[in-house]
Formats: structure tokens, C-alpha cells, sequence
């Protein structure tokens, strides 16, 4: 049943809503947080993070997003790993751009979030003056512990509905850093992973 | 009818940013050849340009003749999965063959040198460690070496044996993070892995000691922030024993296997004339079969002291910048072993109070030592006027850093010569005449690391 | 055993005041020759010849609120300084070089002929600090956006810093 700016128009906010829809947006929620694909945009020291967090310690495969897609059309997380300076920041925004909706960022690390250490000429203060941010993960780098914790915060997030209706801006969530910490510290909401991340220095 | 505006950046809606001029950075780029000098042209040839400009002009000749119209411009970068950071390169093509190629950096500039300006002495270790961010250890400890030169103070022997194992540490592990991430760009993936499962285990044993997986700001002016942990002798070992036989294993993975081998080897190859005239240092200039290495041709810390060789290629191409790094993980771990057996005890720290502070306890105990940790840390120390430039060999080549001092507690001028900044300038001449399917390859073997380049 | 890089050349007395026609200078054990802006690239020809084949690093200094540096005798100091770091790969040593350039006349002869290395560190140069090389190739801004005005390693340049409130204030954004 069509109804005025319907499905075709608003997608699944169009739709009138019953039983049979509603499932079906759970079920569509459900498959966009299994299935999130990173843009690869790592710039600088976090980016290295950003990479470990996709090694075998830490392994971002177990939450479906080790693959990082290259190109951004097929992406729909943009982790802004680094600083953004002032030549790179046209560049971030024309990313973005090109990226396909539903599509969310994380700002990793404090260079991202606010300028971090350079508060300068050449430093965009923070990647919020140029796209909209949903999480805010904290760190310098932040380990992958904290960044697995902003992913999973955006995973549910996600997965409650919250963020797909979003009128251009971000959710601008900040998290707490979990470097270091047990695996307790990184489960959030119905997300919780299985199995445990060993801490650093318990051996 | 209205013209159509520029979008702005900053509405909120999927707009595709369709002007380009946005992202161009006009002249940075690379020309096309029929506006660009003799000079520029002549890059094409790959040749050390000695000749003048009237002469360059006067010599092309008409075999090297190219039609625009056969050429073709192509950008790469700056979001590119394997360009190492935000490395953008502009290449002119003929067909599938680089003619001329040309980096352009800046993506990443920070203002660290504008920022070393602001911070005190003691601060200047976070920022340098920044720079280059797989082994931030060593531009700690260049900027430190140049720090006690200026204030002329001598480092305890422990200190510097400390410094030896840490930076010989670090040194593993971003040769390790270079194994994996050349791996990946050569679509060999499962290397990527292991070379992230090893070096997490050095980032392990880096964070026991530091309290940091990266950017640990542990080798500062008058010695290291704290000194080695208890057990330390163990973790080492264990590390030591655990790494050659995976060493081993990308033997077998990589340097033995074919696929890896036509790859590699022939691409990329420069030669040592080349590399002098371009300042290049570190594995592409050892891989010309010329054997400089800073350790042992100009020794700092106690390099003269423990036994190595220095790694030599012979061909001057990507295989032999690859094999030069997977042996120099097996030299550090030889001098790690000989580290081990001559650490010396002593303090971490010279004991200078104007320039170290005091350890913590006695803060609650003598109102001198609280007057010098607030000094130290609020004000920080004073360094005599001057100028000095210190060096060491990074994973990458030479990394110098030149601090101008004038007497109060910030460098007046501080600069670090960061290899790859100058390493990238062998780009153009590495990729001239290859295939660019080759070009990522090129790009990783000389494995720059952008923060350094751009600072 | 102290761990600074250069090895420490034992200074000659009495102290040789002249090198190629170029007054010399003492820094923590570096020997440093002062060149005018003149005689720079003569006297890279000549270090050339004599074995100092790699130009290692080419910076610039902006003195202009420094309180005062000792320079030798006969060099006038100016408010730039292009500081120029020579290696001898045979003698294992190291060799710096400072070329006064007066605010007012920003040229400086490019080194690009003989180390084409530098053309990398000279456009860093004329991006921070507006300072030219003649002969250079392509003299553009490297790590600043083209259209950007301004050089920001200069004393007197705008640090572009944002006032940044503590915790608990009300975000300005």
C-alpha cells in the first residue's frame, strides 16, 4: 500500500508500518550492522592501528569488516584514521561524497576528533568541520581494543535504528578508551563478541 | 537562468563534489609535456640531469620525440590502498609503460616543526615521535642525541645500551610491518597477517617496557623515562627465539617463490651513482651494492661495540630492497643478543638535576627535588645557544635532526631530515620505463612512511 | 664513550679561519663553513671535487626574534639562514654549510645542478619560508595547498591556533 512520499521516495520510513514491515526493518537493520564495509582511509599513526585491529590478535574478520574496501562506492564506514591537514581535508570531503547511502564515520583517534596535539596552521581541528561524525573514538593512537569499542558502539547503533534516519549530521557519540582492558570492556548491547581478546601483558 | 555554484563542503547531503578544482593543486602537478621546460622533460630519461637547460633544450632528440596525444596523465592517490599513507603520484603513461612520475606530498603536513618551535624540550619527544610513526623510537633518539649535544651532557652507559635494545626493537618491527604491508600490495595477503601477528608480539614486549604500543615518547633528552622492567631478560628471549623460524618461513613463502621473484626482481632498479646524487640513504642505497650504514660508518650509542654486518644488495632492485629488510630483522637479532649480554647496570637517566626530574618519591621528601619536577615540567630546561645536527639510522635511511637553540627552554628552530622524504625523490627514476602494474610495487619497496615526509 | 654522531675532529690550534676562502667555524665538533650567498656555489663545486658527494639536508632558519648567534669574524648576520649538510662518504664526515639571506632579498642559488637531491628540500624551503633558488626546476609549494598564502615557518607568520577552553565548557562549534 503506497502511501505519499512511499517506499519509493523515503525508503523504509515510507512505508506504512505493520507487523511484516516492522520485521522486515529489523531484519534489514540486522544485515547493515553484520555487514559494514570500511573504506580504507587511514593517513597516519592510527592507521597503523587501524591495520592491527584488522590483524590476527585483534581481528576485526570476526564482526564481518576485515575487508577494507578500496574503492568508496563500495563502502559504508569511513574510519578516519589520522589528522587531516589542510591539503587532505577537500580530498575527505570528495570521499565521502562519493560513498553511497547508508553510510556513517568514525574519527579515530584525537587528530581526528579535534586536532589532537596540533593545534596549528595545518591541521583541520577536528574532522566534524568537514563531514559528519557518528563515534568519536579517543587515543593516540587509540589501540584496537577502543577502536573495536567505537565499532561496536556504530554496530549497535545500527542495529537499534538510530542511525539510519539521520538529517545530515552525525551521531557524535564519544567513547571511553579500552586499551588494555578485558574483554568485558569492549562488549556493548547485543554486539558482544564471543570468545575472549587477550589483554596486553598478562602473559 | 542562475549559474550553477560551486557545492559547498560542508552541506549535509550525498552532493557529489563534481569540481575538481577543489582537489587540484595546480602547479604541484604533473604537466603535460608540451607546456613543461626542457628540464622537466628530460626527467624522462631517468638521467642525473647535469647538463643545463639551453643544452637540455638543444639535445632532445628526435627519437626520444613523443606525440601528446600518445601520452597519457593519470593520477594515483592521495586515497589509494597501497600508496602507504597519503602518498599521491601523478604518472604520464604510454600505453602501459611510465614515462615520467611524479610524487606529490603534503597530505599529511602537520606543522611539526612549527610545533617543536612551541613545545619545551622534554616535549619535544612527543611531537618528533609522530613523525615517523613505524619506528617512532628513532626520531626519539635523534632529537635526544642532538639535545645532550647542545647541552653537552654525557649519557649513562646504561642509557645507552637501553637505547640500543629499544631502537633495535622498533627496528624489527617496522621491518616486519614493511614485510606485511609489501606483501599485501603484491596480493601475497596471508603475509600480511603474519607480519601483523609478529609484530604485535614486539609492540607487546615495546609496551611492557614503555607503556605504549606506538608513539611511546620513552628515549628523551638525558637518557629514557623509566627503566627496564623486571623480567625483561625473558620476554626478549622469548622473542628472540620465536622470530627466526618465521623468518624462515617467509623464506619459504616469499624469497623462494617464483611468483614473488618475477615480480620483483628487475623492477625498480636504480644505481648507486643515482642514489649519491639524489641524497638517498638506508636499504635503497645499500641495495646498490654500496655499503653505508651509519651504524657502523658513523657509530652513535655503542654501535662499535657489538658485531653486525650491513646488508648489501647488488642489483638495485625491489627483490634486493626486500631481501636487504627480511636480513636486517636477522642482524637486529643478533646485536639484541649481544645487547643481552653486555647490559651494563647503572642509572637509565643522567642525574643531572637541571635536566632530568627526580624520581617521584623523593617529591614528597625534599622541597628541592618538587622545585626541579615543577621547573622541568612546567617550564622546562633551558639549552645553551646554538646549533648541532645529530643522526641515526632509521629503518628507512639517515634521520638527522638540526635544533637551533637561543637559550630558552624551546628550540628556537627545530628540523628533522626525514628519509623518505628525500627517498621519494628516487620515485621518477624507479618507476621511469617500468610497466604500471609495477608502480605499487616500486612505491612499497621504497617504503615511505608519509609523516615524515610531510611533517 | 659519548654518543654524538660526528666524530669529534680534533680542533686544530691554531684555528684555520679560512676554508676554499671561506671562514670556518666551530659547533659541538662540526666543522661549519660560512659561504656568502656568492660564493655558495662555487664552493659546493669545490667540496664536490674534494669528496663531499651527497648533499644530505637543506633547511633554512628564520632569526628574526633570536637574541643573538656568534658568527665568525667578516659575516654579517642576516635574518635567514640556509643551512646546507654536505657528507663525505671517503672520509666518513660530515660538513655543514650557512648562507646568510637578507629578508629583503630572498634568492639564493639552487644546488639542484650538482645534487639534484635538493629539489625536494629546496621547494620545502620556499613553501616555509619564501625563499627562491635560481636554477631551480620547479620551484613550487610542496606541503601547503597551491593557493595557500603565506609562509608559515617565518617568525612573524600567524600560528593559526584555536582558542581551546578547558573540560565542561560549552563547545564553541
Amino acid at each position: 500500500m503506497a502511501v505519499e512520499g512511499g517506499f519509493l521516495d523515503k525508503g523504509l520510513e515510507g512505508l506504512n508500518h505493520n507487523f511484516l514491515t516492522g520485521n522486515l526493518e529489523e531484519l534489514v537493520k540486522w544485515a547493515r550492522s553484520r555487514s559494514v564495509m570500511p573504506a580504507t582511509f587511514g593517513l597516519a599513526c592510527c592507521a597503523i592501528e587501524m591495520m592491527a585491529a584488522g590483524g590476527p590478535h585483534y581481528d576485526l574478520a570476526r564482526y564481518g569488516m576485515e575487508v577494507f574496501r578500496a574503492s568508496p562506492r563500495q563502502a559504508d564506514l569511513m574510519i578516519v584514521a589520522g589528522r587531516v591537514s589542510q591539503k587532505m581535508a577537500p580530498v575527505l570531503r570528495q570521499i565521502y561524497d562519493q560513498m553511497m547511502e547508508p553510510k556513517w564515520v568514525i574519527s579515530m583517534g584525537v587528530c581526528a576528533s579535534s586536532g589532537g596535539m596540533f593545534n596549528n596552521y595545518a591541521i583541520v581541528q577536528g574532522v566534524d568541520q568537514v563531514v559528519p561524525v557518528d563515534v568519536y573514538a579517543p587515543g593516540c593512537p587509540p589501540g584496537p581494543q577502543t577502536l573495536m569499542h567505537a565499532i561496536l558502539t556504530l554496530h549497535a547503533q545500527i542495529r537499534d535504528g538510530h542511525l539510519t534516519r539521520r538529517p545530515g549530521e552525525g551521531a557524535g557519540l564519544v567513547i571511553e578508551q579500552r586499551d588494555g582492558q578485558p574483554d568485558n570492556g569492549v562488549r556493548v548491547g547485543l554486539s558482544a563478541p564471543r570468545g575472549a581478546v587477550q589483554p596486553i601483558g598478562t602473559r | 537562468m542562475t549559474t550553477p555554484t560551486t557545492p559547498t563542503t560542508t552541506d549535509g547531503d550525498t552532493h557529489l563534489t563534481e569540481d575538481p578544482s577543489l582537489t587540484s593543486e595546480g602547479g604541484q602537478e604533473l604537466a603535460s609535456r608540451d607546456i613543461v621546460s626542457a628540464v622537466e622533460r628530460m626527467r624522462e630519461k631517468g638521467a642525473v640531469l647535469r647538463i643545463g637547460e639551453a643544452e637540455a633544450a638543444a639535445s632532445a632528440p628526435a627519437a626520444d620525440y613523443v606525440p601528446e596525444d600518445e601520452t597519457m596523465i593519470i593520477n594515483m592517490g592521495p586515497q589509494h590502498p597501497s600508496t602507504h599513507g597519503v602518498l599521491r603520484i601523478m604518472m604520464e603513461l604510454q600505453g602501459e609503460t611510465v614515462l615520467r612520475a611524479k610524487p606529490i606530498v603534503g597530505y599529511l603536513h602537520t606543522g611539526m616543526e612549527w610545533t617543536g618551535e612551541e613545545l619545551t624540550y622534554l616535549q619535544g619527544g612527543t611531537n618528533v615521535t609522530r613523525m615517523d610513526y613505524a619506528s617512532p623510537l628513532f626520531s626519539e633518539l635523534a632529537f635526544s642525541l642532538t639535545v645532550e649535544k647542545l647541552l653537552d651532557v654525557e649519557v649513562p652507559q646504561r642509557a645507552v645500551w637501553i637505547r640500543m635494545l629499544m631502537t633495535e626493537m622498533n627496528r624489527i618491527s617496522s621491518h616486519l610491518l614493511f614485510m606485511a604491508t609489501n606483501g599485501m600490495d603484491l596480493g601475497a595477503v596471508s603475509m600480511m597477517l603474519y607480519g601483523w601477528r609478529e609484530r604485535e608480539e614486539t609492540l607487546r614486549f615495546l609496551e611492557k617496557v614503555t607503556g605504549l604500543r606506538m608513539n611511546h615518547n620513552y628515549i628523551r633528552p638525558g637518557g629514557v623515562a623509566a627503566d627496564l622492567p623486571d623480567g625483561w631478560r625473558d620476554d626478549v628471549l622469548r622473542l628472540l627465539d620465536m622470530i627466526p623460524p618465521r623468518l624462515d618461513e617467509y623464506d619459504t613463502l616469499l624469497t623462494g617463490q617464483p611468483i614473488w621473484r618475477e615480480r620483483l626482481q628487475g623492477v625498480g632498479v636504480i644505481d648507486t651513482e643515482t642514489c649519491m646524487a639524489l641524497g638517498t640513504t638506508g636499504p635503497i642505497l645499500r641495495a646498490t651494492g654500496y655499503a653505508w650504514d651509519l651504524r657502523r660508518d658513523m657509530p652513535y650509542l655503542a654501535y662499535d661495540q657489538v658485531d653486525f654486518d650491513v646488508v648489501v644488495g647488488t642489483y638495485g632492485d625491489c627483490f634486493d630492497r626486500y631481501a636487504i629488510r627480511l636480513n636486517e630483522i636477522r642482524e637486529s637479532i643478533g646485536i639484541l643478543y649481544q645487547v643481552l649480554d653486555k647490559m651494563p647496570k647503572g642509572d637509565y637517566r643522567v642525574q643531572d638535576k637541571k635536566v632530568t626530574p627526580p624520581p617521584r618519591a623523593r617529591i614528597d621528601e625534599s622541597m628541592e627535588a618538587l622545585i626541579h619536577h615543577f621547573k622541568i615540567f612546567t617550564e622546562g630546561f633551558k639549552v645553551p645557544e646554538g646549533e648541532a645536527y645529530c643522526a641515526v639510522e632509521s629503518p628507512r635511511g639517515e634521520l638527522g635532526c638540526y635544533i637551533v637553540s637561543d637559550g630558552s627552554a624551546h628550540p628556537y628552530r627545530m628540523h628533522i631530515r626525514g628519509p623518505s622524504f628525500v627517498n621519494l625523490q628516487t620515485l621518477p627514476h624507479l618507476m621511469h620505463g617500468g610497466l604500471i602494474a609495477d608502480a605499487v610495487a616500486v612505491i612499497s619497496s621504497v617504503d615511505p612512511i608519509l609523516g615524515e615526509v610531510d611533517r | 664513550m659519548s654518543d654524538t654522531t660526528d666524530p669529534v675532529e680534533p680542533v686544530p690550534d691554531p684555528l684555520p679561519e679560512m676554508m676554499h676562502g671561506v671562514p670556518v667555524g666551530w659547533s659541538h665538533g662540526q666543522r661549519v663553513l660560512h659561504p656568502s650567498r656568492e660564493q655558495l656555489t662555487g664552493l659546493i663545486k669545490t667540496l664536490h671535487d674534494d669528496g663531499y658527494h651527497m648533499c644530505l639536508d637543506l633547511t633554512a632558519v628564520d632569526y628574526l626574534t633570536h637574541p643573538g648567534r656568534a658568527l665568525p669574524d667578516g659575516i654579517e648576520p642576516e635574518r635567514f639562514e640556509v643551512v646546507v649538510t654536505l657528507l663525505s662518504h671517503r672520509e666518513r664526515a660530515r660538513l655543514r654549510l650557512r648562507v646568510q639571506v637578507p629578508g629583503d632579498e630572498l634568492t639564493v642559488a639552487s644546488l639542484f645542478d650538482l645534487h639534484p637531491g635538493t629539489e625536494a628540500m629546496e621547494r620545502e624551503v620556499f613553501d616555509m619560508f619564501g625563499i627562491s633558488f635560481e636554477g631551480h626546476p620547479d620551484l613550487t609549494r610542496i606541503l601547503m595547498p597551491e593557493d595557500w598564502v603565506g609562509h608559515p615557518l617565518r617568525k612573524d607568520y600567524d600560528s593559526g591556533r584555536i582558542p581551546v577552553q578547558f573540560k565542561g565548557a560549552p563547545a564553541g562549534r
